[in-house]
């Protein structure tokens, strides 16, 4: 069971940030192989930002994403750049509201969760900087990669402390939205 | 002794950070170096680590005086270790030599990236093979190890400490930007599950007359401590048993310089280290190292599936080189493949092993990105159409 998760967006989005708190939860607490690798722009704030996690049970010979299997596009870039390599039938979960330009066509190859996850966050945690581990629970709700037990112990390890709860509602509102998309009520 | 991070148990971290943590565990108490793209981690982590283990860390002016502070930290008595990459390797050739010559046990770590000069400072490349083999001007031989995954870097970081104990010699740990950036599984074993080596050291005062002699007759001399009541004279001249310089006299230069090689050359059976997949009834054979080993991997299922009788020797150390081992591997195949990071280095070694037993081909990949297994595989087909 080899399983590739691209996530693509900007930087300051915490985009690496997410891709390291998955691994970590598969490696450390599920016993997996995993590996974790990035790319971004020179700029620490706005360049494009890129980070790729394989997970498998069994070692992992190459350590990139072939074709990813779920796919996290945070920009109207990453989305043009990377929904054309999302395998088909892969789960694809898209920024609503930083990705206006659609394309419905390539779309009906994948299932498809777009949500306005920024302003979700902001509404939880009144912080919008929780998007990233908000949409780790979602994606951990709608694809059981890891377990919703090791994603919260990972986020747990990873956090700057204090922010711990703030970081944990926004997991759970993440596996609420999941929860809700998958019943189809949202 | 408690340490810094956790042992005994599996973490999620970078090859850079892989590598300090396993220094640290294989008894490295003094890091010096200088901070460079992409091996910064490492002197990071060593920052962070050092002081909570009763060790050293410090930046030098340069990369120069990063490894002139490791030899004299070692002479001292402590395992010791600089890490670099590309410009900063090229600046450490000559007390790498250094350190050759006056037989002196260090790890020296290259997290190569693309280069000449300042080159692709956050990308990966292999080019720095032939660099880490014979960069340093003279007649020499050293050891070079080249781990793969995270995990190997760890468990590379802490045999590369006990090659350089045992044989009293710089190690070079060779790896590259992807390994040195990637996080991955990584378990720390306990401190009593490792076997760690030490320095054979003089046990009388006459053993001590002779640092540079081979007193018991296994190449590799005992190593006074600095400090420890013996008289000792350390030179990158040529040096008879005693240490004294001996710069003209043939039959000294010789004498010295073939017993440094002869104790990694005729080790070779000991250092040597590679792994092997589906090869015994390989016909093509992919040879590879490091991180482009794991897309050659890769390459060799696929192309299994096709019905493609495709086999890969993973190098884990390329220099002692076992030109032996390829030879007859070279023997029971039709093509083989070394895929790289470069323009062709360790591709030479392995044609010269071959020795003509089998055709030859590089598999060259150069820009920062490591090559996915589809472009080996659609090389080799095209090859065979």
């Amino acid at each position: 069971m080899r399983k590739e998760v691209l996530i693509g967006g900007f930087g300051g989005q915490g985009v690496i940030l997410a891709s390291v708190i998955l691994g970590r939860a598969a490696a450390v607490y599920e016993g997996l192989h995993a590996v974790q690798t990035q790319a971004y722009g020179p700029e620490s704030r706005g360049g494009a930002s890129r980070a790729e996690v394989v997970i498998s049970d069994e070692p992992i010979d190459y350590p990139k994403a072939l074709a990813p299997d779920y796919a996290i596009l945070l920009s109207q870039q990453a989305y043009e750049k990377y929904l054309p390599l999302v395998k088909k039938g892969g789960f694809v979960i898209v920024e609503k509201d930083l990705v206006p330009n659609r394309n419905k066509e390539l779309e009906k190859n994948f299932k498809v969760f777009a949500v306005p996850l920024t302003e979700i966050a902001e509404e939880t945690t009144g912080l919008s900087l929780t998007m990233n581990i908000l949409t780790l629970g979602l994606l951990v709700k709608l694809t059981g990669i890891v377990s919703e037990g090791s994603i919260e112990k990972a986020v747990l390890d990873s956090v700057p402390k204090g922010t711990e709860n703030i970081n944990l509602r926004a997991l759970k509102k993440g596996f609420e939205l999941g929860e809700k998309l998958l019943k189809g009520e949202i | 002794m408690r340490y810094p991070f956790p042992v005994g148990a599996a973490d999620f971290i970078q090859g850079d950070e892989a590598i300090a943590r396993a220094a640290i565990l294989a008894g490295c108490r003094f890091y010096a170096g200088y901070p460079i793209t992409p091996a910064s981690e490492i002197f990071e982590a060593m920052s962070l680590y050092m002081p909570l283990v009763d060790g050293v860390s410090i930046q030098m002016e340069d990369e120069i005086g990063s490894i002139a502070a490791v030899i004299g930290a070692s002479w001292a008595g402590a395992k010791a270790m600089t890490a670099t990459s590309g410009p900063g390797f090229s600046l450490m050739m000559e007390n790498l030599g250094y350190a050759v010559m006056t037989e002196t046990p260090l790890v020296l770590v290259n997290v190569q990236r693309s280069g000449p000069s300042t080159g692709q400072p956050t990308l990966a490349a292999q080019g720095d093979v032939m660099q880490a083999i014979w960069g340093t001007h003279g007649d020499h031989s050293l050891i070079v190890l080249t781990p793969a995954t995270v995990q190997e870097a760890f468990d590379m970081t802490i045999r590369a400490f006990n090659l350089a104990e045992k044989y009293r010699t710089p190690v070079i740990l060779l790896t590259d930007a992807e390994v040195g950036h990637m996080r991955e599984r990584v378990y720390a074993p306990n401190p009593d599950e490792l076997e760690l080596v030490y320095r054979k050291l003089p046990v009388n005062e006459e053993e001590a007359k002779y640092p540079f002699g081979d007193v018991h007759g296994d190449l590799v001399p005992p190593m006074p401590i600095f400090g420890k009541g013996y008289r000792t004279y350390v030179t990158g001249l040529t040096h008879d048993e005693r240490g004294r310089p001996k710069t003209v006299e043939a039959e000294v230069h010789e004498k010295l310089i073939k017993r440094i090689v002869a104790k990694i050359e005729n080790n070779k059976k000991d250092i040597v280290d590679y792994e092997t997949y589906e090869l015994d009834d390989a016909e093509i054979v992919l040879i590879s190292f490091g991180i482009v080993a794991r897309s050659a991997m890769r390459a060799v299922k696929e192309l299994r599936k096709e019905g493609i009788k495709a086999g890969l020797l993973k190098l884990n150390v390329v220099w002692p080189f076992d030109f032996e081992l390829i030879e007859k591997i070279a023997e029971n195949a039709e093509r083989m493949y070394v895929a790289e990071m470069n323009l062709g280095q360790l591709y030479h070694l392995v044609k010269e092993g071959a020795n003509g037993k089998a055709e030859v081909g590089l598999i060259s990949r150069i820009g920062g990105e490591v090559h996915t297994p589809g472009e080996i595989v659609e090389r080799i087909k095209n090859d065979l159409r």
